[in-house]
């Protein structure tokens, strides 16, 4: 059976967009009405129609022309989000079967970009006609970050992606949407798409820019709606800067919001909206919390909402609803859905009265700033220190920090009389830091007598 | 050591550990311009915790968002006070 989708495009869903709407990055300010009638390919756009294309841009703001551009024309579209690491890029690449990949002046030259057609994607858009490209179903392919090898593949549509938007509240007024979390990761992605289909001005980001000049530009294009993971709130919150800015609608993802995060901004922004939305790369968004509480009403649990159907197995939310990734790209990895078409989040909730609160991630994964961690990964490689028995390592949950990774260690008994602690704890940091990404080495070691194993034989994990 | 110095002498150590360039320590300087990144700070919280004992952050009941330097150390100060009250 062969299914022809006529839902129109991202061009499309831009062709009315009134003429002063622009995307904004720090070097550049595209008008989105240019766009509907122009090109950012040079004139090289029917090269990538049908193909399986990798957008491997180094800037948000590329990133967005491009999915703009290729959405309905090509057959898949994988986005590398820029911290993507080069010895996985081999794998990802043959994993999504690409022909072809956009780049911009600052991608890094890498051996596996060298496919067909390599085309580079430039924030100057000159007039062009599209009309002549047949229309495709393209498939948005999103990385996970839950995992500790090659990232899984998760496989989305379009009409997956913008669910969650068309069921939201329609929007007055100009809005100008900006977005602390990078628009290649599924909740910056949502804002970009939020911004299309609300025909708004979007103001990105640039790799490496303070945050206090992030706030600055946010306040001088006149941000309405701002989005970020908890972590990046908290983080404004300490910026002076966070003065310029006065937006109407503030949105927090990625990450659990606490109380303490949500009544600091309700404080800050006393005439904005303050919501937070629960979602992931696999699940997408699955609902969105507006009262100003952390967790959820248990009545989205007993009764859904738009579509959207949650239950707990073993303490974990699971969530069906037409929003979710469709499948994961490969072979080698379980099914995204069980066999009830749910998918598990892997979020362990607890209820408290009428409210379930989010307790951790099962199997102890930790989030930090958005991205996950396994704890096991960092283990192994503290377990490589020659004085070391066992270690465990947790999260610790700070209000002004969010999550951060902590090491408990276990020294072997001769090390234990010997002293040096200092030494060792260093000789560890050393180790992590040589091995592993920086947002996975410990903020801190502590040296402890012992760490409970349970009946099972494992360490025990605590959640949270 | 002083909690001024001790803090000082962490933000240092973490810069050295994370390859990023320390601006002058003063009182006035905005945190965010310091040169330390969130996870910076993070890691500075946890050391800190390590070494004096204390994490006003956690301790607090409301969240504090302390802008400067000053503020930090003070923050750690009257919660150091309150731990040997």
């Amino acid at each position: 059976m062969k299914v022809r989708s006529n839902a129109p495009s991202l061009r499309d869903r831009i062709a009315d967009v009134a003429p002063e709407r622009f995307f904004w990055d720090r070097a550049a300010r595209v008008c989105v009405n240019h766009l509907a009638r122009g090109t950012s390919f040079g004139d090289r756009l029917a090269e990538l129609a049908g193909r399986s294309v990798v957008v491997a841009t180094s800037s948000q703001l590329t990133s967005a022309l491009a999915l703009i551009e290729l959405d309905g024309v090509a057959r898949r579209l994988t986005i590398l989000p820029p911290d993507t690491a080069a010895d996985h890029l081999g794998a990802l690449i043959a994993c999504a079967e690409a022909d072809a990949v956009v780049i911009d002046q600052g991608t890094p030259d890498h051996a596996a970009f060298d496919l067909p057609v390599r085309i580079v994607c430039a924030p100057a858009i000159v007039p062009a006609e599209h009309h002549s490209l047949p229309h495709v179903p393209t498939e948005w392919v999103l990385l996970t970050s839950g995992t500790s090898g090659v990232p899984k593949m998760a496989v989305h549509s379009l009409s997956s992606l913008i669910a969650p938007i068309d069921a939201g509240q329609r929007l007055d007024g100009a809005v100008v949407w900006g977005t602390f979390y990078d628009i290649r990761r599924y909740g910056g992605l949502q804002i970009f798409l939020r911004a299309i289909i609300g025909g708004a001005s979007l103001v990105l980001s640039c790799a490496g820019e303070p945050t206090v000049d992030h706030l600055t530009r946010l306040g001088r294009c006149g941000v309405t709606h701002l989005s970020g993971t908890p972590s990046h709130w908290r983080r404004a919150l300490m910026a002076p800067e966070i003065g310029k800015i006065s937006p109407r609608y503030v949105r927090l993802s990625g990450e659990i919001a606490d109380q303490a995060i949500l009544d600091s901004l309700r404080a800050m922004f006393p005439q904005a909206g303050v919501g937070h939305a629960y979602a992931s790369t696999e699940a997408g968004v699955a609902f969105e919390v507006n009262d100003g509480l952390a967790g959820f009403s248990a009545d989205f649990l007993d009764h859904g909402r738009d579509g959207v159907e949650l239950k707990l197995v073993d303490g974990a939310l699971r969530i069906r609803s037409p929003r979710t990734a469709q499948r994961y790209l490969g072979t080698q990895h379980a099914s995204l859905r069980d066999r009830d078409g749910f998918v598990d989040t892997g979020d362990m909730v607890e209820r408290r009265g009428d409210r379930y609160v989010f307790a951790g991630r099962r199997g102890g994964i930790i989030n930090v700033g958005g991205l996950k961690i396994h704890p096991e990964e960092i283990e192994a490689v503290i377990n490589r220190h020659p004085q070391v028995r066992m270690s465990l390592v947790r999260p610790k949950q700070s209000p002004v920090t969010g999550s951060i990774v902590i090491a408990d260690v276990v020294l072997k008994a001769d090390c234990m009389r010997s002293g040096g602690e200092q030494q060792i704890k260093n000789d560890i940091l050393a180790l992590c830091r040589d091995a592993l990404p920086r947002h996975k080495v410990p903020a801190a070691i502590s040296i402890v007598p012992a760490l409970d194993v349970g009946v099972t034989g494992k360490l025990a994990r605590r959640y949270g | 050591m002083s909690i001024k110095l001790t803090i000082m002498d962490q933000m240092r150590q973490i810069a050295r550990e994370h390859g990023k360039t320390l601006a002058p320590l003063r009182d006035d300087l905005v945190l965010l311009d310091s040169g330390l990144d969130s996870l910076g700070f993070a890691v500075l919280v946890a050391r800190l915790e390590d070494t004096l004992g204390i994490d006003p952050f956690t301790a607090a009941e409301d969240a504090m968002f302390p802008l400067t330097l000053g503020d930090f150390v003070k923050v750690y100060e009257s919660a150091q006070q309150r731990a040997v009250a």
